[in-house]
């Protein structure tokens, strides 16, 4: 059964590193590909890192492989991935009148699809 | 016709030998702190130093390469650079309602042409701001914005508040430069001399940093801004504000009276309040939050801003239109709609029909409507990199990339002016060049066309 | 080249003491030239201007109308834009925003429209010249030029401290020439910083500024001074402590004391000419006779007004104290930017209305300065654009001036307490057209020491306005028949027909360069950019104009 978590895209410097080595490097797809997930809820959901996770709300769907955010960086519930291609899929087209969309702290499902390959 | 004063470009003979050049003073435009204190070595077309940059300045720098690619394409074929201006100028002057977007990682040279080519065909003109800080501008028109620049940090603020961005990853020389670890005019021991709050949803690399994190629950931003104004004006404020924010009242209490006590202080505020619910309204708390300490001692905020130009976009646009971003000309004057005439509304509503995109990749970063329409439409792109916006684009140029290989201006985020100094020379044309053709070219068609009707 | 010939006009050009005369003016290569002696010489183009009235073009002093200031102000005032007249784009020109502060293009069109030809921005801190530049250059058809501020500027308060003039002098003109600026200003001279550095602002001329233990009376003194050794065409620009207070006269007349043995120009002088007690808004009154008194005894001094007109407006200063204050009266958003190691900046939406006693009594104190000031020649139109009024509001003055039964209309309607406490019902002079010449374009341009605008003598720009006489003088002066700008007309009927870009105008006051080496060693321990990218390149400029600077002997 999946449950409801809070994600929060946000830019990281190694995104801003890779993205100057290019768009299509393997480093800049996996900083921005890649879920993280507090190691309470890792644990507690018995993911492992590199499992391929679907995240999905009601505008969109994405799967991506998961890892162990570090230390306490993440509190359990919520979610963190690079601001960028997949978390752009689940946001909505309206933005309330302000231009900008509901771009972070979206109500996210999660559930794992597979394994590593 | 008032032209816009072409850049000087310093010239390079290329049957020279190629020497080892050392440019001083160069500027880093891949964040919004804009470090203009770069000292590149620059051998052929290669940067291979870039002493003072730090790990994303270095990264802009040294893996800058010019990518072998034509100089422009027509639906993805190569094509000749005037085919490719004459079926941009085609493109835009025969569309009905037209969006220019991007602009945030140019020149403030080409970003006047830019909002020129809109108003010559009553389009729109937007920018990357209604997609980071457009929110913190509409908070601004509301209440106004207490502010100052980075000097006014680094000489006073004896305390600092970062709130919703994670300046060690994304600015990575605020602290050290501008704001943190500085020694100032009045602040002669630096980062003892000061304290530092980190407010966050995420216990991030900047929370090492400060002295005091508070660890906001996701969406409580505001609530946590609005009891600290209350708090600063002696107002009761219900202990359950710990359930609402994950903050104590007495913490809360303990920080609003350090930041009272201060001799001056600043909120440096980034997208974690305007890309989450409430937006506009968590800007506008902590504007308010500044402007309220000014009562008992001296505040200031200032948004992060991210890319290195996009203060330069807001300034250009709003002083040829009046309004900072999301402005519509079709009616043959500016008018001002945040979720009407910003871009992602446009292209999610399938309103738009044409758009010229300057250095941004929407493809990447829009909505999916908003994407699945800009596949649809015919769109003029320029980007020195390949990118998913250019792989759509019916007509694509390959640029040069500013502060390497073109002089002009941008702004830092506060708003300072800041030259660039290029390193070495493109083989593909600048943003500015490419826009003034096209400009010119809409322009002969328009002139043209009335002389002959 | 081709001549254009503006033919048979009645002439109003004070500055060659023409006073109403039936003239020709030839024009070619963008200056006025002398008739050709040939009387049989046709010209390219003729203007009929028979009938009609000339002058020179106006010449505005001081405005705010680029720079970081006022795009802030633009930024923050959409909903003073929705419902303002719009400047539509035409086949030749581009569109734009009105209200109190119009866009860059719309700015030039507007002005031009009205028949000036020459503005001034009056407050540009040097660390955004550069911005400055850049938006003048997208503000069409008029010339030119800013003045920078340095009346809170550190290295200025610290050689002043040290008593050292002579850095002083060099740092006046480093950054003028840093700036590419036309004049020195102060604003609040101290009370800036005090502002920034918490101790809130300085009251008289003799409090000292925390941290740099100097007063107001030694900036003002101390670059009055550099501006004259400087030999710099307009003399230091200076808007006074104590901007709008109540009670604020004593600390103009202490200033204008001050001024004592320099040349010095006292910019929106209508904020500065109040009694009453700063505490009490109620026994707010005028004082200009006292302070006019002064003026006219005392050659040294020249004045712009800084006329309030009943309107809704955006105040923006560069007097961050200020609007603080103006934040606290009217309770309206509030912009406060302070750039470091050199000025602030204040921004707050303002309506004057005619129901107030205190906004009536400051238009009524704004006549009382154009009527009570004896010599034209050192008095400038103004309305502090945007701070008392836009520019727009030119003609109406201009009304207002040659108009006695005008001015008593308003007085009539005007709230109790306003007539005994001014004298203006009293002042029963009216200007006539050649007064209204002189204090609109042939002043200023003397006040700011530029030699070939505000009249129309051989040689001067060809910026020419030319007027359908009305009896209804506002309307005279809100709409020329032809507006000309360095010889092209760009005005015709209404009509801008022009998208040109004016002129820069600047100086380059000649210093001692050794001096720069502890400029920038100041610079480099506080700036927060390189000293290098700190000026503005020449080749930055993209229509500049040099005008020279006269070392006195």
């Amino acid at each position: 059964m999946a449950e409801t978590f809070i994600l929060i895209p946000g830019r990281t410097s190694k995104q801003g590193v890779t993205l100057n080595e290019g768009k299509y490097t393997d480093g800049y797809l996996e900083e921005i590909n890649t879920l993280q997930i507090s190691p309470e809820d890792m644990s507690r959901l018995q993911f492992e890192n590199g499992d391929n996770i679907r995240m999905w709300n009601d505008f969109g769907e994405v799967v991506v492989p998961c890892k162990t955010s570090k230390g306490d960086e993440l509190p359990p519930g919520i979610l963190f991935i690079s601001y960028g291609d997949k978390s752009s899929r689940l946001m909505a087209g309206e933005t309330h009148g302000t231009g900008m969309p509901d771009s972070k702290g979206m109500d996210v499902q999660i559930e794992k699809v597979s394994a590593p390959a | 016709m008032s032209t816009v004063a072409p850049p000087p470009q310093e010239s390079s003979d290329s049957t020279e030998v190629p020497e080892l050049k050392v440019v001083t003073d160069a500027t880093c435009t891949f964040c919004g702190c804009v470090c203009d204190d770069m000292e590149l070595t620059v051998q052929d077309n290669k940067i291979t130093k870039a002493k003072n940059a730090c790990v994303l300045g270095k990264a802009w720098f040294l893996n800058h390469h010019i990518e072998d690619r034509p100089d422009a394409t027509i639906e993805g074929q190569p094509a000749s650079y005037e085919q490719a201006i004459e079926r941009a100028a085609d493109i835009l002057s025969n569309a009905i309602y037209p969006i220019t977007y991007g602009l945030s990682d140019t020149t403030c040279e080409a970003q006047r042409v830019a909002v020129a080519i809109s108003d010559w065909i009553g389009g729109c003109v937007d920018t990357t701001t209604s997609v980071c800080h457009g929110p913190s501008g509409i908070a601004f028109q509301e209440v106004g914005e207490v502010t100052c620049t980075l000097g006014e940090i680094k000489n006073r603020a004896d305390y600092i508040v970062f709130w919703g961005g994670n300046p060690a990853e994304s600015h990575p020389r605020h602290f050290t430069r501008y704001s943190l670890m500085p020694k100032g005019q009045f602040l002669p021991n630096g980062r003892k001399d000061r304290t530092a709050v980190l407010v966050d949803v995420r216990k991030t690399k900047s929370a090492r940093a400060a002295d005091i994190f508070l660890q906001v629950k996701p969406r409580s931003d505001f609530e946590l801004a609005w009891a600290m104004r209350a708090i600063a004006k002696g107002v009761e404020i219900d202990p359950s504000i710990e359930e609402q924010t994950g903050i104590s009242l007495e913490r809360l209490t303990e920080v609003v009276e350090g930041m009272k006590a201060a001799k001056f202080g600043v909120i440096l505020f980034g997208m974690g309040l305007t890309m989450t619910r409430g937006k506009h309204l968590n800007s506008e708390a902590i504007l308010s939050l500044a402007r309220d300490l000014n009562k008992y001692t001296r505040w200031t905020a200032k948004p992060m801003r991210g890319h290195g130009n996009v203060t330069g976009a807001d300034n250009v646009v709003t002083w040829q239109t009046g309004f900072p971003f999301g402005v519509h000309l079709g009616r043959g004057y500016p008018r001002f709609n945040p979720g009407e005439w910003t871009s992602s509304d446009l292209l999610a509503r399938g309103e738009a029909d044409a758009a010229l995109i300057i250095a941004s990749d929407p493809m990447s970063n829009f909505s999916q409507p908003a994407r699945d329409h800009l596949e649809k439409i015919d769109s003029v792109v320029l980007d020195p990199k390949l990118s998913e916006t250019a792989k759509t684009a019916t007509v694509a140029f390959t640029t040069s990339t500013y502060g390497i290989n073109t002089t002009g201006t941008v702004y830092r985020m506060d708003d300072v002016p800041i030259p660039l100094r290029p390193a070495f020379d493109s083989p593909y044309r600048s943003d500015y060049e490419i826009l003034k053709a096209i400009e010119k070219r809409i322009r002969e068609k328009q002139l043209n066309g009335n002389l002959s009707s | 080249m081709p001549q254009l010939l503006i033919k048979g006009g009645t002439v109003y050009d004070p500055k060659n003491n023409i006073d109403g005369e039936v003239r020709d003016i030839w024009i070619q290569d963008g200056r006025i030239i002398d008739a050709p002696s040939d009387v049989s010489t046709k010209a390219d183009k003729t203007i009929d201007a028979t009938g009609y009235v000339i002058m020179p073009g106006g010449v505005d002093m001081h405005c705010h109308i680029a720079g970081p200031k006022v795009n802030t102000a633009r930024k923050m005032m959409p909903d003073d834009k929705r419902l303002a007249p719009m400047v539509h784009r035409t086949m030749h020109t581009r569109s734009g925003t009105t209200g109190a502060v119009p866009s860059t293009w719309a700015t030039g069109y507007l002005y031009s429209g009205l028949g000036y030809t020459t503005a001034f921005d009056a407050a540009v801190p040097p660390l955004a010249a550069r911005h400055t530049h850049e938006e003048l250059e997208d503000t069409p058809i008029i010339d030119k030029g800013f003045y920078v501020m340095m009346g809170n500027n550190h290295y200025i308060m610290k050689q002043l401290k040290e008593k050292d003039p002579e850095k002083v002098k060099a740092c006046v003109a480093w950054l003028i020439n840093s700036a590419k600026g036309y004049g020195a200003k102060l604003v609040n001279p101290g009370g800036v910083e005090a502002w920034k550095s918490g101790q809130r602002n300085v009251d008289t001329l003799d409090e000292t500024v925390d941290g740099f233990d100097i007063k107001p009376r030694d900036i003002i003194q101390g670059v009055a001074r550099a501006v004259d050794e400087l030999g710099m065409p307009h003399p230091v620009h200076l808007h006074c402590n104590n901007l709008g207070l109540p009670g604020n006269h004593d600390t103009t007349f202490e200033t204008m004391k001050a001024l004592e043995g320099y040349r010095g120009h006292l910019t929106h002088i209508q904020f500065h000419s109040y009694g009453g007690d700063p505490d009490d808004q109620l026994t707010f009154k005028s004082e200009v006779p006292r302070l006019a008194q002064y003026v006219n005894e005392n050659k040294n001094l020249t004045v712009d007004v800084g006329q309030v007109m009943f309107d809704k407006t955006t105040s923006m200063t560069g007097d961050g104290p200020l609007g603080y204050f103006l934040h606290k009266v009217l309770g309206r958003k509030w912009f406060s930017g302070d750039t470091e190691m050199e000025a602030g900046c204040g921004i707050v939406p303002i309506e004057y209305r005619n129901k107030s006693m205190i906004h009536t009594l400051q238009w009524a104190i704004g006549l009382e300065w154009y009527l009570m000031v004896d010599d034209p020649w050192r008095i400038g139109m103004s309305t502090d654009h945007p701070n008392g009024g836009s520019f727009m509001a030119y003609p109406e003055i201009i009304a207002l001036l040659m108009d006695r039964g005008r001015r008593q209309e308003v007085l009539d309607k005007a709230p109790d307490g306003v007539a005994e406490r001014c004298s203006l019902a009293d002042l029963s002079r009216e200007y006539t057209l050649y007064e209204i010449a002189i204090i609109t374009r042939a002043s200023p341009a003397r006040i700011l020491g530029l030699q070939n605008k505000g009249h129309l003598g051989t040689g001067a720009d060809a910026d020419v306005t030319i007027y359908s006489r009305d009896d209804d003088i506002q309307r005279m002066f809100e709409l020329p028949r032809y507006v000309v700008n360095r010889g092209e007309i760009v005005v015709d009927d209404g009509e801008v027909r022009s998208n040109a870009e004016g002129k820069l105008l600047h100086v380059a006051p000649d210093f001692d360069l050794d001096m720069i080496p502890d400029i920038q060693d100041w610079f480099e321990d506080h700036y927060t950019i390189q000293f290098r990218n700190y000026p503005v390149d020449q080749n930055y400029l993209s229509n500049p104009e040099q005008v020279p600077t006269t070392v006195p002997s």
